[in-house]
């Protein structure tokens, strides 16, 4: 196989992959923040934060990711909220998106820890608050290493979906290429593929790690 | 019952029928017309070993086409693409002695072009195929059959933009990967491309003030502002965007047929027939373009 069209390429090629890893970055970073946050909510005390949260995890992952930025592209305007179209709405959607498994990951951790852990948090009186933040939460997403990073995998080629709209990531950039280069179709994609296990496989790696690190019997 | 069964023995007979009329279409040259199909008169003998006599004999073709360009071939619900692209594609089957129940249609999208030709998934590709060098390095190509130009839609209201050196500083929206988006950054590097996946994704954007334009080949942009009447189409195309059939590249035999076949239907009218059932409704009739028998 001749990729000498990958390597001729390499600039444009570049600039998508560099937007990808951000996307990925940017939006993998929201959705940590954005999971942990909604988990917590799923676990409160409160009825209200968890029935919220009950219903932004279930809504977003279980609608595809497409769906999500045809939403915020075309029906949002017609409620007044015109967001600027690409990167940012991009952002967005996919920081949308990941948190709901990020939260689900995060629940199934807490879940791992023992309910005693809990109940010893309360019995010397530290409030809902201070256990889930100082006792349950840092054992729990100990326990959920891997599978966050297989959320961030599953992030990064979801950051494809950007490039039908406005975002010229590196499958935009694929498809420039390959209309440039209508001989060398097939190994343009070829190449592209390959930017994505650049990212792809090294994670796989170090969620292989972490969870050997990590892991210690319950 | 009596009705409904004597009608099933006439649909099945009526289908029995349609099948040997197909099938006597291939094998005994020159005497029978392809079912529904008018135009093809004489199915000619073909040299031995031919493309064309490989196709009457199997009594079917494969022809890759777009399932979502309004006017040249989109697929509606019932699963069978319509449009200029489409008769056109009936055009030579018919010739060839093929009904259109027989062409098997399948859906080509701008980069997958090249490689179902070069493959063989396809026999023929006809979708808004612009004839360029590059390509013909890759596959070949027979017509032009239809020549469009790229060119600017934006809301009625707009002032702003009347051509394309109005475009600088605005967002223009077009598709991903597509010649239109090619062409705007090599042309008109000032204005700020936004790519959707389809031209249709980019109406409501144009309203919302998303962007200010949306760019393609005028043929497209016309179909969307008949139906818009917002809507409209500004200055004249500014690029030649020459449609042509896609084929294997060292078939100069079928493409030298195809050719022969196009130039018959600017003859006797059948072109201008296509035109005007699909197309045509909401354009107006062109003349026929010259082959260009490279």
């Amino acid at each position: 196989m001749d990729l000498s069209v990958v390597a001729d390429n390499l600039p444009a090629y570049l600039t998508g992959f560099r937007l990808t890893a951000q996307l990925t970055l940017v939006a993998g970073a929201g959705a940590l923040v954005i999971g942990l946050v909604v988990a917590a909510m799923r676990v409160s005390p409160l009825g209200s934060l968890r029935a919220f949260a009950a219903a932004y995890t279930e809504l977003l992952r279980n609608m595809p990711l497409t769906l999500i930025f045809f939403f915020a592209v075309l029906v949002l305007p017609q409620f007044g909220v015109i967001l600027p179209l690409g990167y940012w709405t991009a952002v967005v959607c996919l920081t949308a998106y990941t948190s709901a498994f990020v939260a689900e990951a995060v629940r199934s951790g807490i879940n791992a820890v023992g309910v005693g852990q809990a109940e010893a948090a309360r019995a010397i009186g530290l409030t809902f608050g201070q256990s889930l933040t100082t006792v349950i939460l840092p054992q729990a997403v100990r326990t959920v290493i891997p599978p966050l990073i297989n959320v961030i995998i599953a992030l990064t080629k979801n950051t494809s979906v950007a490039a039908g709209f406005a975002v010229v990531e590196l499958v935009a950039s694929g498809r420039r290429l390959a209309q440039q280069n209508p001989a060398d179709v097939v190994l343009v994609l070829v190449g592209v593929a390959l930017f994505y296990l650049v990212v792809t496989v090294p994670a796989g790696q170090l969620a292989n790690l972490l969870e050997r690190k990590v892991a210690f019997a319950r | 019952m009596r009705p409904v069964r004597t009608g099933l023995i006439a649909l099945m007979s009526a289908t029995v029928l349609a099948l040997t009329a197909c099938a006597g279409g291939s094998d005994d040259a020159g005497t029978t017309e392809p079912a529904g199909e008018s135009t093809a008169e004489e199915t000619a003998e073909f040299p031995e070993g031919s493309t064309m006599a490989r196709l009457a004999e199997a009594g079917s073709i494969t022809i890759g086409t777009k399932f979502d360009q309004p006017l040249f071939g989109l697929v509606g619900p019932n699963g069978v693409p319509e449009g200029f692209d489409v008769e056109i594609g009936k055009l030579i089957a018919g010739k060839l002695g093929i009904a259109p129940e027989d062409i098997e249609w399948k859906e080509s999208i701008s980069a997958n072009r090249e490689p179902f030709i070069e493959n063989g998934e396809v026999d023929i590709v006809i979708a808004t195929y612009t004839i360029n060098d590059k390509r013909k390095e890759v596959v070949s190509f027979a017509g032009p059959y239809y020549l469009a130009g790229q060119s600017i839609l934006t809301l009625k209201s707009n002032t702003d933009i009347q051509g394309p050196e109005d475009l600088a500083g605005k967002n223009v929206c077009t598709v991903s990967g597509s010649t239109p988006e090619a062409n705007l950054l090599e042309n008109y590097p000032d204005a700020t491309v936004q790519a959707l996946g389809a031209y249709s994704e980019c109406i409501e954007p144009l309203r919302n003030g998303q962007v200010d334009a949306i760019s393609t080949d005028n043929v497209i942009l016309a179909g969307f502002a008949a139906d818009n009447d917002d809507l409209e189409v500004r200055g004249d195309p500014f690029t030649e965007e020459p449609y042509g059939i896609g084929l294997a590249l060292d078939d100069t035999e079928f493409r030298n047929w195809i050719n022969d076949v196009l130039e018959e239907s600017f003859e006797d009218g059948s072109w201008t027939e296509a035109w005007e059932s699909t197309a045509g409704t909401v354009l107006p009739t062109p003349e026929p373009p010259t082959v260009d028998r490279y």
